[in-house]
Formats: C-alpha cells, sequence, structure tokens
C-alpha cells in the first residue's frame, strides 16, 4: 500500500508539470498584460514595472524563472494586489474557503447517505418519491439562485441569518454559505446513495443475512451500507477538491474573503502569478484527494488491492 | 356484411421512433414539461412584440415598481408625479383635482406662465394629451388639464425602471438560444470527432481518445475563462466557443456507440449480405446513433442555460442593456432587501425552464432506450 501511494505521488509530478506548462502559457497568449488597466499608467512607470517583475524577458526566460520560484515553493508577488505575495493570498484565504468547504462536505455526505438510504428502502413509495423530487431540485436549481434566495428567506423575512460577511468565522455566518453549497452536493450523494443501495439489498450475502434473521437495521447498517458507499468513496474525490477551493458564486454573494475569487479576478486581470497559484492549488487538491479515496477504495472493499 | 374482409386491418409495424413517441406520450411528466418548454419559447420569441413595453425603455418615474395586477399609477402616485411636474416648470400648484381619467391642475407663478411648460406633464410617464383648459389675463395663473396614462407593469420594474416583464421575456430569449446554439456546436463537433474515432479505430482511435481524455483533466473554469478572456465580450463568439468545449463528453458517448453497434450481429448480417460501408453507417449506424445523442442534447442545452447564467452572474457574459436570465438573477441578488421581484421571476423562469429540460431527458431516455424498460 504505502509503494503504491508513493508511485501514485510520483506519477503526480509530470501530471502536475504539464497543467503547470500549459496554464502558463494559455495564460500568456490572452491579450493585454496585468499593467495594462483601463486607468492607465504612464509609459515609464509600466516599463519600470514590468522590468521589476521580468515580464520584459524572453518567455521561456520567464517560463524557466518561475518553474525554480515554484520548485523553491514561491509563487511570487501578486501584480494587482502588490502588497500581498501569492503566498500569503492563499494563507489568509484558503483557510476559509476549507472550512467552509469541509462542513459542506461532511454535511452532503451525511445527509445525502441518510436520504439515499430511505428512499432505497421505500422504492416506489412515498418516501422514494419525496427523495428523488428533493434531489432533483437540489441538482436542478443553480448556486447563484439558491443563495440569494437563502438570504432573502433566512436573512430577510425570518431574520434567522446574517445576509452575508464572514464575521471572523462566526458559526451563525457559515450557515447560509454551507447550505448553498452542500445542496446540490446532498442530491447528487442522495442519488448515488439510492442507486447503490437498491442494487446492494439485491445481493447474495444480504439474502443470507436476512435468512439468517438478522434485523433490518443491522442488515442495512453493517451488511448493505458497505457495499453500497463504494460509488459515494469515489464521488467525494473530485467534490472535496472542488468544495474545498472555495466556490466563487457563494464566496460572492455571501461577501465571504476565501479564495473563490482569486482565480477569475485573476485571470481577468491578467494577475499571472495568482493565477498559476490557483491553478497549481487547486491541481493538487485534486491529485491528493483522488489518492485519498482511492486508498479508501481499499480500506472500505477488501477485494480492492493495490501491488 | 361481406365489408369487412375488405376493411381488414393493414398491419403496421412501429418503427424505432413511432414506438419512442408513443412511449414518450404515455408519460405525464415529460409530456407536460415538453408543452412548457413550447409554452416558454413561444412567449420567450413572439413575447417581447407583445408587451406593451420595450426592455430598454426607461420609465424614470417607475424605479422599481412592484408588481402589480392593477394599473399604474396609483392614486397616490399621481400627486407625486404631478408634483414632481409641476417643480420642473418652476410653478407652484395651487389646486389639482382628479375626475375620471383626466386630471385639472392650477398653477400659479410670479412671473407669467409660458404655455409650452405643459410639456413637462406630457413627458412624465404618468399623464399624456396635456391641454390648457384657462389662463388668467396676467399669466400668472394656468389651468391645465391632462389625462393619467394607465400603463400594467405584471412584474414590476428594475432600478432603472425598465418593464421587468419585457426583460425577463427577451432575457428567455437570449437563454434559449444560447443554450440551443452551443448544444448544436457540441453535438456536431462531439458527433463527428467520436464517430471518427469509432470508425477508424486502432492507433487513430487510441491518439484521438488520448487527445479527449487531455482536455478533460483541464479544470472547465480555466477553460471557460480563458475563453472569456480571448473572445472578450461578444457572447455569439463566446458561447460557440463555449460549445466547443462542452464536445468532449458526446465524443466519448458517440465513440463508444460506434464501436458497439459496429460489433452488433445485424450489422454483421448486413456485411455478410454485402450492403456496403454507406449503407450500413446510413441504414444501421446512424440511426442507432441518435438516440444516444438526443437524449445528451437535452442534458447538454441545460448545462449550457447555467453555464451562461453563472457567467453573466460573475458579469463575464450578456451585456447591458442586452440581458439574460444570468444576468436578471444577479442583479436580482443585489438588490433583494428592497426589491425582491427583481430575483424570483427570473428565478422562476430559469428553474422551472431547467426543470422541464431534465424531466424531457428523462422521459426521453425512458423512450429511445429500449433495455430500460
Amino acid at each position: 500500500m504505502l509503494r503504491y501511494v508513493f508511485r501514485r505521488l510520483l506519477t503526480a509530478i509530470p501530471t502536475l508539470f504539464v497543467i503547470v506548462t500549459m496554464a502558463f502559457f494559455l495564460m500568456r497568449v490572452a491579450p493585454g498584460g496585468p499593467f495594462n488597466q483601463e486607468r492607465g499608467l504612464s509609459p515609464e512607470i509600466k516599463a519600470n514595472l514590468e522590468a521589476q517583475f521580468g515580464l520584459n524577458d524572453p518567455l521561456w526566460l520567464q517560463y524557466v524563472h518561475y518553474l525554480g520560484n515554484l520548485l523553491r515553493g514561491n509563487f511570487g508577488p501578486s501584480y494587482n494586489m502588490p502588497d500581498f505575495t501569492v503566498t500569503e493570498l492563499f494563507a489568509k484565504g484558503l483557510p476559509i474557503s476549507v472550512q467552509l468547504g469541509a462542513s459542506a462536505l461532511i454535511l452532503a455526505l451525511l445527509l445525502g447517505s441518510v436520504l439515499g438510504t430511505i428512499a432505497a428502502l421505500n422504492q416506489n413509495k412515498l418516501g422514494d418519491y419525496t427523495v428523488i423530487a428533493l434531489a432533483t431540485a437540489g441538482s436542478t436549481i443553480p448556486t447563484f439562485v439558491i443563495a440569494p434566495v437563502i438570504q432573502l428567506l433566512f436573512g430577510l423575512t425570518w431574520k434567522l441569518l446574517p445576509i452575508g460577511g464572514w464575521g471572523d468565522g462566526a458559526f451563525i455566518n457559515k450557515v447560509g454559505p454551507v447550505l448553498t453549497l452542500a445542496l446540490p452536493q446532498i442530491a447528487i450523494v442522495a442519488r448515488l446513495m439510492r442507486g447503490s443501495m437498491i442494487e446492494s439489498l439485491r445481493s447474495h450475502h444480504i439474502r443470507t443475512a436476512r435468512a439468517l434473521g438478522l434485523s433490518d437495521w443491522s442488515v442495512v447498517v453493517k451488511h448493505a451500507l458497505r457495499g453500497a458507499v463504494l460509488p459515494i468513496v469515489s464521488f467525494t474525490g473530485p467534490a472535496a477538491a472542488a468544495l474545498l477551493t472555495g466556490s466563487v458564486i457563494v464566496e460572492t454573494i455571501f461577501s465571504i474573503p476565501g479564495v473563490g475569487r482569486y482565480f477569475v479576478d485573476a485571470a481577468l486581470n491578467r494577475d499571472y502569478t495568482l493565477v498559476m497559484g490557483t491553478v497549481v492549488v487547486i491541481a493538487i487538491f485534486t491529485i491528493v484527494f483522488n489518492l485519498i479515496v482511492d486508498v479508501m477504495y481499499a480500506v472500505v472493499d477488501p477485494r480492492v488491492r493495490y501491488d | 356484411m361481406t365489408d369487412i374482409a375488405a376493411t381488414a386491418p393493414v398491419i403496421v409495424g412501429r418503427s424505432l421512433w413511432g414506438d419512442a413517441w408513443a412511449r414518450l406520450k404515455a408519460n405525464r411528466a415529460a409530456m407536460i414539461s415538453l408543452y412548457y418548454l413550447v409554452f416558454i419559447a413561444i412567449i420567450s420569441v413572439f413575447g417581447p412584440w407583445f408587451v406593451p413595453h420595450q426592455y430598454t425603455t426607461i420609465y424614470g418615474d417607475y424605479v422599481r415598481t412592484p408588481p402589480s395586477l392593477t394599473a399604474y399609477p396609483k392614486a397616490d402616485m399621481i400627486e407625486t408625479a404631478l408634483n414632481d411636474a409641476v417643480k420642473r416648470m418652476r410653478v407652484e400648484i395651487k389646486e389639482w383635482k382628479q375626475d375620471g381619467e383626466r386630471v385639472t391642475v392650477t398653477v400659479t407663478s410670479t412671473k407669467p406662465i409660458d404655455d409650452r411648460n405643459i410639456r413637462y406633464l406630457d413627458r412624465s410617464d404618468a399623464f399624456d394629451n396635456t391641454k390648457i383648459e384657462s389662463k388668467s389675463p396676467d399669466g400668472l395663473e394656468v389651468t391645465m388639464s391632462t389625462s393619467v396614462k394607465q400603463q400594467y407593469f405584471l412584474f414590476g420594474t428594475d432600478n432603472t425602471g425598465r418593464d421587468l416583464l419585457s426583460r425577463t421575456l427577451m432575457a428567455g430569449r437570449i437563454s434559449l438560444a444560447i443554450g440551443l446554439l452551443a448544444g448544436v456546436v457540441a453535438v456536431a463537433i462531439g458527433v463527428i470527432y467520436g464517430a471518427a474515432a469509432g470508425f477508424a479505430g486502432g492507433k487513430v482511435d487510441e491518439v484521438m481518445m488520448r487527445i479527449v481524455d487531455v482536455l478533460y483533466s483541464l479544470p472547465f473554469i480555466f477553460f471557460v475563462i480563458m475563453l472569456v478572456v480571448f473572445f472578450g465580450r461578444n457572447f455569439v463568439l463566446m458561447f460557440l466557443a463555449v460549445g466547443a468545449v462542452l464536445w468532449l463528453d458526446m465524443a466519448r458517448i458517440v465513440r463508444g456507440q460506434a464501436l458497439s453497434i459496429r460489433r452488433q450481429e445485424y450489422v454483421q448480417a448486413a456485411e455478410a449480405m454485402g450492403v456496403g460501408q454507406r449503407g450500413i453507417l446510413l441504414r444501421h449506424v446512424i440511426p442507432n446513433l441518435l438516440g444516444p445523442v438526443v437524449i445528451y442534447m437535452t442534458l447538454l442545452v441545460p448545462q449550457v442555460i447555467i453555464l451562461e447564467s453563472f457567467l453573466s452572474f460573475l458579469g463575464l457574459g450578456v451585456q447591458e442593456p442586452m440581458t439574460s436570465w444570468g444576468v436578471l438573477i444577479s442583479v436580482g441578488a443585489k438588490n433583494i432587501g428592497t426589491a425582491n421581484w427583481l430575483l424570483l421571476f427570473p428565478a422562476f423562469f430559469l428553474v422551472s425552464t431547467l426543470f422541464a429540460l431534465n424531466f424531457v431527458g428523462d422521459g426521453l431516455r425512458d423512450a429511445l432506450d429500449p433495455k430500460d424498460r
């Protein structure tokens, strides 16, 4: 197992390298630069700034410089927020996004599994139809509709939650964003769980367990759940990577200072280093979570072996 | 009695599509959704011509007017509108009264009042057809009468006083058009690419599918933002490009189908009977591919609509004064405290359309997939 993890980490290096290279050159092909703003800098100042950040060097040299810095863990300065380095920006925003994303993920996994199991146990009955209806709604209504509706209902009409803001991480400030992030995921998990649970309940070892006279609870929780949870495990990898690296929509609507907006803002402002930093962070999260999921697979399902 | 033999029913076999249509018709959720989609499409395409307001017209006196089934101006708004208009004339109101449709107002001033001042009343969105009834000999006092201009704002108006009904319909036109446009582009590229890979097989297939895998592994949002950066604010070009990104799934599905269809017994039978490549392609492969393509397309259109709304929400998509459901929802989200109808109406249109598209897609899948019965 350890060898497997090690090998996977080694293969991650070329993947990261390809992603970094593609992102670097794609970004540079785009017209405009970090200092071509609408208010316009005088040509001398612009030239000085570009010289200071090495933007006048040939592209390959900039690329080599960037890679060198990256290997030393230096993401470089942000061009549009000159007081911060990219590392500082992530140190500030990432914990916030991770907190929200992790809470949403845990909520989605718990609630989604329970709902999916309820649906599977009541197949083609009222409970099933209710869960299916909820899941359809959750996966159809886009986040940018859910978020303002939550603000409108809970914030303005019933005055239970603050409308937005981070409030130094107060619990009450997290409820709205976490709910918004979690709802579509709950829908996906519930659907996956329903399908795999129905399948799992039909399998031979469940029939045997029932024949042996085990209680319903024991059959479902101890035996069926273990087989049914596999699709959820493989869903968790990409979902965790996406949730933990922040959501543009949720962070914008609820005014949360996370990293979700970095990518969009940075790409639009040609803040090259910040774009690259975001791409690298997202890629690392994706790789790590996919690895964790594959390891989890072997833990949950003893039939899976990595040699 | 001899007629019976003559009218013996001719047995007509049901085609694949006839069969699918019959099954779709039996699916009530899908049929209701289909009618609903047709309804939304018709009101979005033709509606803006029948709504009395242009989607760009600004009614300065009706900023953020709540939706109402009765006509504006309301009784209490007449006085405000009158005061506003008279203030612009730089005169004083002496008295005013409303008499059915007409409002009569008497104004005074310390200087003689010019007749042309009545245009200030006409310019107001609440009044129309102003006439001078009488004038005092010294010209310091004028009595004017004007008729109340009745207007309906069923969905209310937005922050600049534009009718939300016509804007929502116009937005529907744009959102649906973009969904279809990008959907068709994605399907066209995907089908051609996937079919080519599936047919060529071997090394060519290997290489073509590896390219798809590489494109797949790049973060999707990165692609989209790069496209925005390249194509700027030209949304038609941008959505052609978005369509050009979304073809990956389609290519995979079509390739898989093409590979499996080629190995079916009926294709081998046709080959054994001497049917040429062209005949097999037209008679067997394409009809059997159409099912998954149609299903995927109905699921792709809502994806594109969501994507468009997402980009417009971030301010990267459709630009003012043109509008789309995403633009309207983003404005609505910023004004939920003071004008929640700006969010609720467009959100209802968007969400109900997405629901309907999903139900139709599910219905088509059930109808066209013979294995899943």
